[in-house]
């Protein structure tokens, strides 16, 4: 067995046990940690590919944004995870079921398709030219984005503004009840509104 | 790339992770949390398949669409999540089966 053979065995070994430790772990916070490990060892396989840039956006987009939100929020919520749990061995045999036949049919699909002989014509962005200077993954993934892809890659950013505006927008609300330094008012305090000069008649209190 | 990896490989791995994904989604039926990382396990199994055929039909595109579903999976996580914060702080629960405000 050739290392890179072996190097992908154990990538994708790993990827696939946190798979399972994720939709199977009894504590949220384990499956966040698992669901990281799973990103880490696809990343991996993704740089054994040869595809870097997308490796190592996986792992800062996942791991550093995607996971920590979800850590933060298992962490946040004050749930009885214990109580959600009931039911789990109930809807085993289905799950399992239907998981069967998809896999199943996912394997038969994987081992009876073919490329057809034209497709290798209809490449739109080949990887590395034969004869051409080689260039990184990043820089050529660079001058695709850039160039072909430079709307869709708008869009892109336009579909991560609108989850931002969205997010910030459903979680934010205005607490009642809560008093509040405002400047404006306090800048705006004249002698008038502030002191108020009364004749005390002897005898009488205010 | 001269090994014995093929192509075959990186698809069998993606099709497990995606059975896992659906798997999970079944398993902790009641518990949103774990149902969201299930969809990402999914999305993952999706990259893995359009990064393996780009690398292996020599074709950059199938790696620019990784990259637009790790968009759109980053983008479907934030709302996804700031949802079930809104709906913790509204109901105190986030069990799947007392979401039936809408009576869907």
């Amino acid at each position: 067995m050739d290392l890179i053979a072996f190097i992908f065995y154990i990538f994708a070994a790993i990827t696939v046990a946190s798979g399972v430790m994720v939709i199977a772990a009894r504590n949220p916070v384990h499956s966040v940690f698992f669901l990281i490990l799973a990103f880490f060892n696809s990343a991996g396989l993704f740089v054994l590919l040869g595809a870097e840039f997308v490796a190592m956006i996986l792992v800062i987009v996942y791991v550093g944004a995607v996971a920590v939100l979800f850590l933060f929020v298992v962490m946040m919520l004050d749930i009885n995870f214990t109580e959600l749990r009931q039911g789990f061995l109930q809807y085993l045999p289905v799950g399992a079921l239907i998981g069967l036949v998809l896999f199943t049919e996912l394997v038969l699909v994987v081992g009876s398709w073919t490329i057809l002989p034209g497709a290798s014509t209809a490449i739109t962005a080949p990887a590395s030219a034969a004869g051409t200077v080689a260039i990184s993954n990043t820089h050529a993934l660079g001058q695709l984005i850039y160039t072909h892809y430079a709307y869709p890659f708008q869009v892109a950013g336009l579909i991560l503004l609108v989850a931002m505006i969205g997010a910030i927008v459903l979680t934010l609300r205005q607490r009642t009840g809560v008093r509040r330094q405002s400047i404006a008012a306090q800048i705006a305090r004249t002698r008038a509104t502030a002191i108020e000069v009364r004749q005390v008649k002897p005898g009488q209190g205010i | 790339m001269t090994t014995s990896i093929g192509l075959g490989h990186y698809l069998i791995v993606a099709a497990i992770l995606f059975t896992l994904g659906i798997f999970g989604i079944f398993l902790n039926r009641k518990n949103v949390i774990i149902i969201l990382m299930s969809v990402e396990l999914m999305l993952l199994a999706v990259n893995i398949n359009l990064v393996s055929f780009s690398v292996f039909l020599h074709d950059l595109v199938g790696q620019v669409f990784a990259l637009f579903v790790l968009t759109v999976a980053a983008g479907e996580a934030a709302i996804g999540l700031a949802i079930i914060v809104v709906y913790f702080r509204n109901r105190g629960t986030i069990a799947v089966e007392d979401i039936n405000l809408m009576k869907g």
